[in-house]
């Protein structure tokens, strides 16, 4: 577990990393798809490595999920949605990406700080693994919180999920079991919100949430 | 120094001379103790003061460094006011406080038991006082003068209960006892906080600075020198005193409240600069910026040494008495030239003045080289300090604390980034006081000052130019304070060849400012001349390009508020919820087009302003009480006997 | 003897980034007309320009101040010390240790302090809104850059260059994500530092988004070729600093022998043809961004460097 395979693991999620902030500081909708898929692309990869090199062959089961749905299916899906539904193409988001950067920044050295230190006994691939999934859980929470749009709120849930399919496979011997039923409830997940999407859109002719909260008769 | 009020037209010079030539002695002794290597620290105890303990006057390295530096700026001061001081039209209300402030600073450095170090605090707060109120017929002087005094007796307040905590049950004021007595680590957070409090608000930390844009311009400009470059450094002595010196071994989170502080400090200080008009102002609160920097020196090495690295500590307090050092003598050059500036207009708002540079060369040129040093550019004084600052920083990993570990990059970015602001700051400070056309007659008609006020600051740029290219020599002779504080010190500097300087080790970082002067002046030189010979020397003068349309006049120059606009867009929509309007009148309507310019000061309305409102609220409702019977009244006396009497009974 | 020959190839460093600066932009030139399907002037041209302007007068407005004609030479200067401070075909050279990475990029700095004050001498508004512009970049720009140092000085333990390339192209490095960062933070403030697009037209005299060209409006003559030269001078820097940095194959070590610094020259040669080319390449495909687009794409590089100095902690080493 040392020299190449380390480093090459190190590479992947710390690209995951990066392409979670790249997400955090995109304002049309296309783009912020394209990224995703990225995304999803970098975790099979990085799954991938961690099944070749831990030579545990139902790894690669995962990272063809995360392919075929995450990098394949959602994203196209969620193109036709928006085209379908003409949505406006612009994020609204609700602070500055100058801030929101800062914001996420902070959140990445409070996951390393965190991480590095229950961590310090573990072994150092599990142990960046770790760190950069919570990094990359936070950051998809951020995503969550600082857009209006309720499709960039689906691609954030999207993104935290992933980063806590990159935590399983650094911890060795996730059964596949487990690993199905996530990747199923997110889809199940994603059908819901898609259904959702659609009728949120009948009934109010957006799909920005303010809109639900003017009917929920709230003030902000 | 005790001259009385003298009204006649002798006793300008004679006091600034008096001054000036016990300030100088005061800097060779001080020097001459520093350089030879001292050992055993000089004590006097005076029978003064309180009965039992009496004043306790000491004389160690750290108290030398700082005394070199009060009486420096002291007698650059002096210096200046022998000319300044002849355009003052009320001079008693300047002269006997003047040196009085002096000896005040120069008492607290010396004090060696509580009780001297805060009579000579709070007397040193108290002259200032008297000096920013000398102009007292100005509505904002006296505005200053009131929150100026608040904040002093706040300060001093933390101080008095920090040295009682402190002193213990035993009540051990003289600081040779506080130093070997045992402190509970209860005792070490309480003063620390008490004592960022206290020194923090006379120094000018975020959020306790808002005193300081106010009063320091209001003095007059060799006062405003003195508080800006000298007694924020009485403060910062004040907490190295405490901190490093009495408080014994200190505690590692104690250095993430200082570095985020200082961070904090830096940062919103030179942005509040970046947007200010009032030369004065501007430079004020670059002091608060440069306060920042010296605090986060200060963390650095509060966390090496809770760590047990000695070498780094070393490193990171050099830094931070270098960069005090520097601080004290760019700034009051700085001061000088903006005093230089309202003598020759009688402005200081950036938006009157313009073009100073062809009326007053002299004074542009020392102005120009105070800007670069304060601007952290090589070769001069600014850039040596804020490099080992770095060197510092990059000591991180050896950190073992996660959290410290991963905030010392940040504070080093906070560091770069200021840094930077600084010299967009002094290229508008310059660019539109100095450059340009001038906007107003009052700045057509200016003229060079006395020879008195070049001289002092000559004698600055001088001294910023020597410490910046010779930086061994500062290092080398702040070594015996470093020594006597953290046990360690810099390796010795004066040996390697060429004046560099080596923090660490050869392989790891050095820097040259004596080689990187040399080089500039030798390759512009070059340059010049091989042009001068080779190629053309013509010159010819001409109208500037505008755009093909003749009459440039000066309002259609840049001014200081449209220099700071993408800044202020980028950086100020949220630190100072910064709004522009634009008002601008259709075609054919005579009005003129009008900017509108909104900031708010986030931290006086989130901070002061609840404090003001709780004050008054409070005021409101004790006022009844002046209006009870005699009856009411002893029995509220009684109620509180009894009150303390119970408190008394369960303490113990 | 080793002195001679020392400071002989310190000369021919300085010398070297002197005479090559013209050439790298005049092959970016080329290479960027050649991608437009035009024939573009020579990759000599820049000389030519050069000679032909330090032989004209100069025409100085009536109001120009001692600071406005001083600034073109000690910007020069400045840029030129920075300059030869680097290591291009060899580390260690006899001077190296006079000022490390942060010196240097304060160098750059004391040049831009003074452009930007020639710019406001005149008093017209190109030379206000070209320098208000200038700082407000540079304010992003010289954090991110300190940062990306931070990244490499607490990899390799040392801010000295040297050492550094010494470092990276030893074997200890790896492979690391902070690294990738790291070169894509430099990438940035490399192009903003130097006026090229999407910051800034380096091609363009009057237009309103126009920075550094607006700042230099009022020069001419003898005063103007420096400041170009000096403008040149600091692209070299720039790409030699990150081919030192990320690509310091066949680099010279100090004292190593002609053969040695041959092989390093002519590698230093590939180097910069193929950056100059990659820079054509990359200014030809996009567009320039509108002025407040910028602080996002230079807190992109802020981002990158802060982040590539926290993600360092996480590499196995640290």
């Amino acid at each position: 577990m040392h020299g190449i395979a380390f480093d090459v693991a190190h590479l992947l999620a710390g690209s995951l990393v990066l392409i979670s902030f790249m997400m955090l500081y995109q304002d049309r909708l296309y783009a912020l798809l394209n990224v995703f898929a990225l995304h999803a692309l970098v975790l099979a990869l990085s799954v991938a490595w961690q099944a070749f090199t831990q030579h545990a062959p139902h790894l690669y089961v995962t990272a063809a999920i995360a392919l075929i749905f995450k990098a394949i299916i959602i994203p196209v899906a969620l193109h036709r949605i928006i085209q379908k539904l003409g949505i406006h193409r612009d994020i609204e988001t609700v602070v500055g990406i100058g801030l929101t950067m800062l914001v996420g920044i902070g959140l990445v050295a409070l996951s390393m700080a965190l991480m590095l230190r229950v961590t310090s006994a573990a072994d150092p691939l599990a142990r960046e693994d770790l760190t950069f999934a919570l990094s990359v859980v936070l950051l998809g929470l951020l995503i969550m919180i600082t857009r209006r749009n309720a499709v960039s709120q689906v691609v954030g849930f999207m993104s935290l999920e992933n980063g806590l399919v990159l935590a399983a496979t650094g911890a060795k011997g996730m059964p596949l079991v487990v690993e199905f039923s996530v990747a199923f409830s997110i889809l199940i997940a994603f059908i819901v919100i898609g259904v959702f999407l659609f009728r949120i859109r009948e009934r109010f002719d957006t799909v920005d949430d303010r809109a639900l909260d003017d009917f929920r008769g709230e003030r902000r | 120094m005790a001259v009385a009020a003298n009204r006649s037209r002798a006793a300008t010079p004679l006091i600034y001379g008096a001054t000036l030539a016990v300030c100088v002695t005061a800097f060779l002794l001080a020097l001459r103790y520093l350089l030879s290597e001292p050992v055993a620290a000089a004590v006097l105890t005076l029978p003064l003061g309180l009965p039992w303990i009496g004043a306790h006057l000491r004389l160690d390295a750290l108290a030398a460094f700082f005394l070199i530096i009060v009486n420096l700026g002291s007698a650059m001061a002096s210096i200046y006011g022998l000319g300044y001081g002849r355009h003052e039209k009320t001079p008693h209300r300047v002269l006997p406080f003047f040196p009085a402030f002096i000896a005040g600073m120069n008492l607290v450095v010396l004090a060696d038991d509580a009780f001297t170090f805060l009579l000579s605090w709070e007397f040193m707060s108290i002259t200032s006082w008297a000096l920013v109120m000398a102009h007292h017929r100005d509505e904002g002087n006296r505005r200053a003068g009131y929150i100026y005094l608040v904040m002093a007796s706040f300060g001093t307040l933390a101080l008095l209960l920090a040295f009682g905590l402190l002193a213990g049950q035993s009540g051990n004021y003289e600081f040779s006892m506080i130093r070997t007595a045992h402190h509970t680590p209860l005792i070490v957070g309480l003063v620390l906080v008490l004592l960022l409090l206290g020194a923090g608000s006379k120094a000018g930390l975020v959020p306790l600075h808002v005193w300081l844009p106010l009063a320091h311009p209001a003095a007059p400009s060799h006062v405003s020198a003195l508080m800006s470059g000298v007694m924020t450094k009485v403060a910062v002595y004040g907490f190295i005193r405490v901190v490093f010196d009495l408080l014994g071994e200190p505690m590692w989170w104690s250095s993430i409240v200082v570095l985020v502080l200082a961070g904090g400090t830096m940062v919103l200080g030179i942005l509040s600069a970046l947007f200010e008009t009032d030369l004065k102002r501007l430079l004020a609160y670059s002091t608060i910026e440069n306060i920042g920097i010296i605090f986060v020196s200060l963390g650095l090495a509060l966390a090496f040494q809770a760590d047990g690295m000695g070498w780094a500590a070393a490193l990171a307090l050099t830094a931070a008495l270098f960069h005090a050092l520097n601080h004290s003598i760019f700034k009051s050059l700085l001061f000088f030239g903006a005093g230089a500036v309202l003598t020759a207009t009688g402005e200081r708002d950036l938006d009157k003045l313009g073009g100073l540079i062809h009326r007053m060369p002299v004074t542009s040129f020392a102005f120009l080289v105070g800007c670069v040093a304060i601007s952290a550019l090589p070769p001069l004084n600014g850039f040596a300090s804020e490099w080992l600052i770095f060197q510092a920083i990059l000591q991180s990993p050896v950190v073992p604390q996660w959290g410290l570990k991963i905030m010392l990059p940040a504070v080093g970015g906070l560091l770069a980034f200021s840094a930077a602001l600084v010299a967009a700051c002094f290229v508008r400070a310059f660019g539109t006081a100095f450059l340009g056309r001038p906007r107003t007659p009052a700045a057509e008609r200016a003229r060079e000052v006395d020879r008195y006020s070049l001289a002092a600051m000559l004698g600055l740029v001088a001294l910023c130019v020597l410490t910046g290219i010779l930086p061994g020599l500062v290092i080398d002779g702040v070594s015996p304070v470093t020594q006597a504080l953290l046990g360690a010190r810099m390796p010795a500097q004066t040996g390697i060849p060429w004046f560099s300087i080596v923090p660490i080790a050869q392989g790891r970082s050095s820097y040259n400012g004596l080689l990187v002067l040399l080089f500039i002046a030798s390759s512009a030189s070059l340059a010049a001349f091989v042009i001068h010979r080779l190629a053309s020397r013509a010159v010819r003068r001409g109208l500037p390009w505008g755009c093909g349309l003749p009459g440039l006049t000066s309002a259609m120059q840049y001014t200081p508020g449209s220099f700071a606009q993408p800044l202020r867009r980028v950086f100020g929509t949220v630190t100072f919820r910064a709004r522009e309007r634009v008002e601008m009148p259709r075609p054919g309507d005579m009005r003129p087009a009008r900017l509108t310019v909104e900031m708010r000061d986030l931290i006086w309305d989130g901070l002061y302003a609840p404090i003001v409102a709780i004050i008054g609220f409070a005021a409101d409702h004790l006022n009844r009480l002046q209006f009870l019977t005699i009856r009411r009244y002893l029995s509220l006396v009684f109620l509180s006997l009894v009150t303390l009497l119970l408190v008394l009974t369960l303490w113990s | 003897m080793v002195l001679i020959s020392e400071i002989l190839v310190q000369g021919l460093q300085m010398a070297a980034v002197l005479l090559l600066a013209p050439l790298l932009t005049g092959l970016v030139r080329k290479v960027k007309a050649r991608l437009l399907r035009r024939r573009g002037p020579s990759v000599f041209q820049p000389y030519r320009d050069l000679l032909r302007l330090l032989r004209k007068e100069v025409v100085l407005a009536e109001n120009a101040s001692w600071l406005f004609r001083v600034t073109p030479y000690l910007i020069f200067a400045t840029t030129w010390v920075a300059a030869a401070l680097i290591p291009t075909f060899a580390t260690g050279l006899l001077f190296s240790w006079t000022a490390d990475l942060i010196a240097i990029i304060a160098l750059l700095g004391s040049a831009r302090f003074f452009l930007a004050l020639a710019g406001m001498d005149i008093g017209t508004s190109f030379g206000g809104i070209g320098s208000s512009r200038e700082m407000m970049i540079a304010t992003l720009a010289e954090p991110a850059m300190l940062l990306s140092v931070f990244s490499l000085a607490l990899l390799a333990g040392s801010t000295q260059l040297s050492t550094i390339a010494t470092f990276m192209a030893s074997t200890h490095v790896g492979l690391r994500v902070t690294l990738g960062m790291v070169l894509i933070a430099l990438i940035i403030v490399a192009l903003a530092e130097n006026a090229r697009i999407p910051v800034d037209n380096p091609a363009t005299h009057l237009e309103l988004t126009m920075v550094h060209e607006a700042m230099i409006l009022e020069y001419s003559g003898r005063h103007l070729a420096m400041i170009e030269l000096a403008s040149w001078l600091k692209l070299l820097l720039y790409v030699s600093l990150i081919a030192t940095v990320f690509a310091p194959w066949q680099i010279a070590v100090s004292g190593s022998g002609p053969v040695a610094y041959l092989i390093g020259f002519a590698a230093y040669l590939g180097k910069l043809a193929g950056s100059g080319f990659l820079l054509a390449v990359f200014e030809t495909s996009i567009a320039k961004m509108r002025v407040f687009r910028v602080p996002q794409f230079l807190g992109m590089a802020l981002m990158l460097g802060l982040l590539g100095t926290l993600l360092l902690f996480v590499s196995r080493s640290m």
